[in-house]
C-alpha cells in the first residue's frame, strides 16, 4: 500500500539528531549502509520523516530518491509518525473473508485518514495490519490497545466515538 | 585464458570476445535481439524479459543482454519456447501501456511500437482498469506521463550514472511501482537540473519535452510580429536524422531553407552570438588572469550546468563566468542591436532559437537578467525534435530543399563557433583568442586536438607568453561533480574549465533527436556528430571568432571593447544559490 506522506510537521526531541548523525558516521562509506540507517533511523524516530531522509541521503552520499525508494519499497518503514491512539485493522486471511475491508473502509472515513497515515492533528493513525492470531474473533481491530473482534461494520463509528471524545 | 570463446548461436558457430554478452554475440552472425530497459555500461539489469533466449543447460531462459557467453555455449535465439515468452512478456508490458499511438509525439520514433510491430502482436489478452493519462507537467521542459511508462528505469539510470542528479526513481512497490521523485513531489520540487537526457533515453512517450511549437506558429500567423529565429551550432549535424538521413549528416543549408519555408522575417545563426561568447569570455578570462580574479574560470554555456552549479556547488558561483549562453546573447543582440538598427520596436520582435537542449527553455525564464527590462531575450527555445515536427506539420519536403544562406544582418561566423556544439569546443574557441590576444602574435595552429573527444574529463595545458594555462574540459554532469570535488580537495588545479551538463556536449544534448537504444549502444553518436562539426571548422575561412567582421563590426557600432559597460546591460547574467529542498528545514 502506498505510503502517503501526510501534513504533521516534524520536530525532533531533545538528542535525537545527534543520535542520528552518529548512526551516519557509523555507517559512512561502508556497502549497503542504507537499511540499516534506515532501520536504526526509525528506531530512533519511530518513522522516518522527510528531513530525517534528506539527512540520511546528504551523509551517506545519495540523493533523496534513492532512500526514499527503498524506504516505499518496504513496509517496514513509515514516513508518518504514529498518532496518539493507533488504530489497527487486521486483514488477514480469516478476517479478510469475514469482511475486514469494509471494516477499513468505516474506519477510514470517521476518522478521516487512509490506512498508513495520520490524521492532521496527530490524534489517530490507522494501520491495516497482518494477521494478528485472533482468528477465532474475526474480523478484528484493535483501539489504542482495545480488542474489539466479530464486528460489524456498523459498530465501527460507535466504538471510535468512545475514543474520539476522550 | 584465451580472449575469445567459441559458441553456437542458432547453431551457427560464433567466437566472441571474452565477456562479451550473448546480445553482442548474436549481432557477430547479423542477429539483432530486441531489448527495452538496456543501456550499454549504465543499464544493464535484465529486467524487461524481452531479450530472453535460450541457452542449452540452463534451468530458465536467460537476458541475452546481461549473460555473458562462455566457451562451448550453445544458444537459440528463435526457439519455441522463446518465441511464446517474449510474446507473453511484450503483452504484459502492452496491457500497461496506454496505448495512444495515433496522437502520441514519439509514434514512430517508438522502441516499444516498434518491437510490438515486429513481432507481429495482434492482440492483447490482458488488460488494465487503470490507464488513464497521469500527466506531471510541473516543469517548464519535461512533461511525464507514467501511464505510458514501463518501468524500464533507463531515465533512472542515465539521471543518476551520467548526470549524479538522481532525482528520479521508483518508488513504491510491486503493481503500485512508479517511476517519480521523493515523496512524489513534482518535479519542479527537486534539485532536476533540467538537462532532458532522460526524454533522450525514453523508450515510450512516457517523457517528452513540452512542447511549444503551437507557441512559434501562432507568432508566425501574426502580421504585428517581426519572428527571427536561430539555430545552434549542434542543430545543423542533427536535424538530419529526423529525416532518416545517417547520423551526423550535415544539413545546414536545407534547415536555413527549410526555416525561411516555416515562414520566419529573419532566419539568422546561433553561431554569431558563439563568437560573441567568446569575445566576452575570452576577454573576462584574461581580465581574471591579469587582475588577479577568481579562478579558474568556468564557461557558463550550458544552462544544465548552470543549474546543476546553483543548486549543488554554489560554491563555485564566484568561479562562473557572467557571460549569458550564446542562445541569450542571441536573443538580447536581437532586441536591441538589430531592433535598433532596423527601426523595429523590440516589443514587437519575436525570438525563437533552435537548442539541442531542454534545459534553454528553462534559460529563458531565468530571472531578471533581459538586456531589456520586462522583454525576455528570447521568447521560445525549440528543441531540434520540435523543429523537426514543425517542418513535417508544414509539408516541407526536407531531403529535397536547396542549400540556402542565412540572412546577413546577424549571421556571419567562424569556425570557432560552430565547434560549439562539441565537448571542448568552447575551450578551444576560447583559447584561439585568447591565447592570441595574451600574445599578440598569429597562431601557427588554431587547433588545439587535446581538448576534443568524447573523454568525461580532458586536461591540458598550454604556455601561453610567460603564462602555463592548465585547462580542463568535461561533459555529462556526473564528470562535472569529480572535477569539482577534485578542486575542493586540491587535488585538480586548473584555471580555465568548460563544463558542458550532457555527455559529449550539446551534439548530445536533451533536445536532439531521439535515436533508439539498440542504436545508442552500438553507435557513438556524441563523436560522429562532433566530427561534422569539426569538419565544418576545417572547411571555414575563418576559424577564430576575433577575425569575424561583423563581430568587429558590432563592437565598433554598438557594443564598444569586449567587457564594455553596454556589453555588460547586453550579454552578461548573475547567479545565485538554488535550494535544493525548497520548503524543507534540515
Amino acid at each position: 500500500m502506498p505510503n502517503t506522506k501526510t501534513v504533521v510537521p516534524f520536530s525532533a526531541a531533545p538528542g535525537q539528531l545527534e543520535k542520528l548523525d552518529a548512526v551516519i558516521a557509523g555507517y559512512k562509506g561502508k556497502p549497503g549502509a542504507t537499511m540499516p540507517v534506515l532501520q536504526e533511523a526509525q528506531e530512533i524516530f519511530g518513522y522516518l520523516p522527510e528531513e530525517v531522509q534528506i539527512k540520511i541521503a546528504e551523509g551517506l552520499g545519495l540523493s533523496l530518491s534513492e532512500v526514499y525508494g527503498v524506504v516505499s519499497f518496504y513496509t517496514q518503514f513509515s514516513v508518518n509518525p504514529k498518532g496518539r491512539k493507533q488504530v489497527s485493522v487486521c486483514m488477514g486471511t480469516a478476517c479478510y473473508v469475514k469482511g475486514a475491508g469494509e471494516i477499513l473502509e468505516r474506519v477510514e472515513k470517521k476518522i478521516g485518514c487512509k490506512a498508513g497515515s495520520v490524521t492532521e492533528d496527530g490524534q489517530f493513525s490507522i494501520d491495516a495490519t497482518r494477521c494478528i492470531g485472533a482468528c477465532g474473533l474475526a474480523p478484528v481491530m484493535i483501539v489504542d490497545g482495545d480488542v474489539y473482534g466479530r464486528l460489524s461494520p456498523d459498530q465501527v463509528d460507535g466504538i471510535l466515538e468512545k475514543y474520539m471524545k476522550g | 585464458m584465451a580472449d575469445t570463446v567459441k559458441l553456437k548461436i542458432n547453431g551457427m558457430d560464433v567466437e566472441a570476445p571474452q565477456g562479451a554478452t550473448i546480445l553482442e554475440a548474436a549481432r557477430q552472425i547479423g542477429i539483432e535481439i530486441p531489448t527495452l530497459c538496456y543501456m550499454k555500461e549504465i543499464n544493464a539489469i535484465g529486467a524487461c524479459r524481452i531479450c530472453v533466449v535460450e541457452v542449452k543447460g540452463a534451468r530458465t531462459l536467460v537476458a541475452s543482454c546481461v549473460y555473458p557467453v562462455a566457451e562451448g555455449m550453445e544458444v537459440t535465439t528463435n526457439s519455441g519456447t522463446v518465441y511464446k515468452a517474449r510474446r507473453a512478456t511484450l503483452e504484459l508490458i502492452l496491457s500497461n501501456h496506454r496505448k495512444d499511438c495515433l496522437t502520441c509525439l514519439r509514434s514512430q520514433n517508438c522502441e516499444l511500437q516498434k518491437i510490438a510491430k515486429d513481432a507481429g502482436i495482434q492482440e492483447v489478452r490482458f488488460h488494465s482498469d487503470n490507464l488513464e493519462p497521469q500527466i506531471e507537467n510541473s516543469t517548464l521542459h519535461l512533461v511525464r506521463d507514467n501511464s505510458k511508462c514501463i518501468l524500464c528505469r533507463r531515465c533512472v539510470a542515465v539521471c543518476k550514472q551520467n548526470q549524479s542528479v538522481a532525482v528520479i526513481g521508483p518508488n513504491d512497490r510491486g503493481f503500485d511501482t512508479h517511476i517519480s521523485c521523493a515523496f512524489d513531489r513534482n518535479l519542479d520540487e527537486v534539485p532536476c537540473v533540467s538537462c532532458g537526457q532522460c526524454i533522450t533515453v525514453c523508450p515510450t512517450g512516457a517523457l517528452t519535452e513540452r512542447d511549444e511549437t503551437e507557441k512559434v506558429f501562432l507568432a508566425l500567423a501574426d502580421p504585428g510580429k517581426h519572428v527571427v529565429v536561430g539555430a545552434a551550432p549542434s542543430i545543423r549535424v542533427t536535424l538530419g536524422e529526423c529525416f532518416d538521413m545517417p547520423v551526423g549528416s550535415n544539413v545546414e543549408g536545407k534547415m536555413v531553407a527549410a526555416l525561411r519555408r516555416l515562414g520566419f522575417d529573419r532566419v539568422f545563426d546561433v553561431n554569431i552570438a558563439a563568437d560573441l561568447t567568446i569575445m566576452e569570455e575570452a576577454h573576462e578570462f584574461i581580465s581574471r588572469v591579469q587582475n588577479g580574479g577568481v579562478l579558474p574560470l568556468i564557461t557558463s554555456c550550458s544552462p544544465g550546468w548552470i543549474r546543476f552549479c546553483e543548486q549543488y556547488y554554489p560554491e563555485f558561483i564566484p568561479n562562473l563566468s557572467s557571460c549569458k549562453s550564446p542562445q541569450q546573447m542571441f536573443g538580447a543582440m536581437v532586441k536591441t542591436y538589430y531592433a535598433q538598427k532596423e527601426g523595429l520596436n523590440p516589443e514587437d520582435v519575436f525570438v525563437v532559437t533552435i537548442m539541442p537542449c531542454t534545459a534553454k527553455k528553462y534559460e529563458n525564464h531565468r530571472d531578471g537578467t533581459s538586456a531589456l527590462d520586462g522583454i525576455p531575450d528570447v521568447d521560445v527555445a525549440l528543441t531540434t525534435r520540435e523543429l523537426a515536427r514543425m517542418i513535417a506539420h508544414s509539408g516541407i519536403m526536407f531531403r529535397d530543399l536547396p542549400d540556402e544562406e542565412p540572412d546577413e544582418a546577424f549571421s556571419e561566423n567562424t569556425g570557432a563557433g560552430v565547434i560549439f556544439g562539441a565537448t571542448g569546443g568552447v575551450m578551444e574557441a576560447a583559447l584561439r583568442t585568447a591565447v592570441e590576444s595574451i600574445t599578440g602574435k598569429e597562431l601557427p595552429d588554431v587547433e588545439f586536438t587535446a581538448v576534443r573527444g568524447t573523454e568525461g574529463i580532458k586536461e591540458a595545458a598550454y604556455a601561453v607568453g610567460d603564462l602555463n594555462v592548465r585547462t580542463a574540459v568535461s561533459s555529462g554532469l556526473a564528470n562535472a561533480r569529480k572535477l569539482l570535488e577534485g578542486i575542493k580537495s586540491g587535488e585538480r588545479q586548473y584555471d580555465f574549465i568548460e563544463i558542458m551538463g550532457c555527455p559529449g556536449g550539446c551534439v548530445n544534448g536533451g533536445g536532439q533527436p531521439v535515436q533508439p537504444q539498440t542504436v545508442r549502444n552500438f553507435t557513438d553518436l556524441r563523436a560522429i556528430r562532433a566530427k561534422s562539426l569539426y569538419d565544418m571548422d576545417r572547411e571555414k575561412p575563418l576559424r577564430k571568432s576575433h577575425e569575424n567582421p561583423l563581430i568587429q563590426k558590432v563592437y565598433e557600432d554598438f557594443l564598444g571593447e569586449p567587457g564594455s559597460h553596454k556589453a555588460h546591460e547586453v550579454l552578461h547574467t548573475r547567479y545565485q544559490k538554488r535550494e535544493k529542498y525548497p520548503g524543507v528545514k534540515v
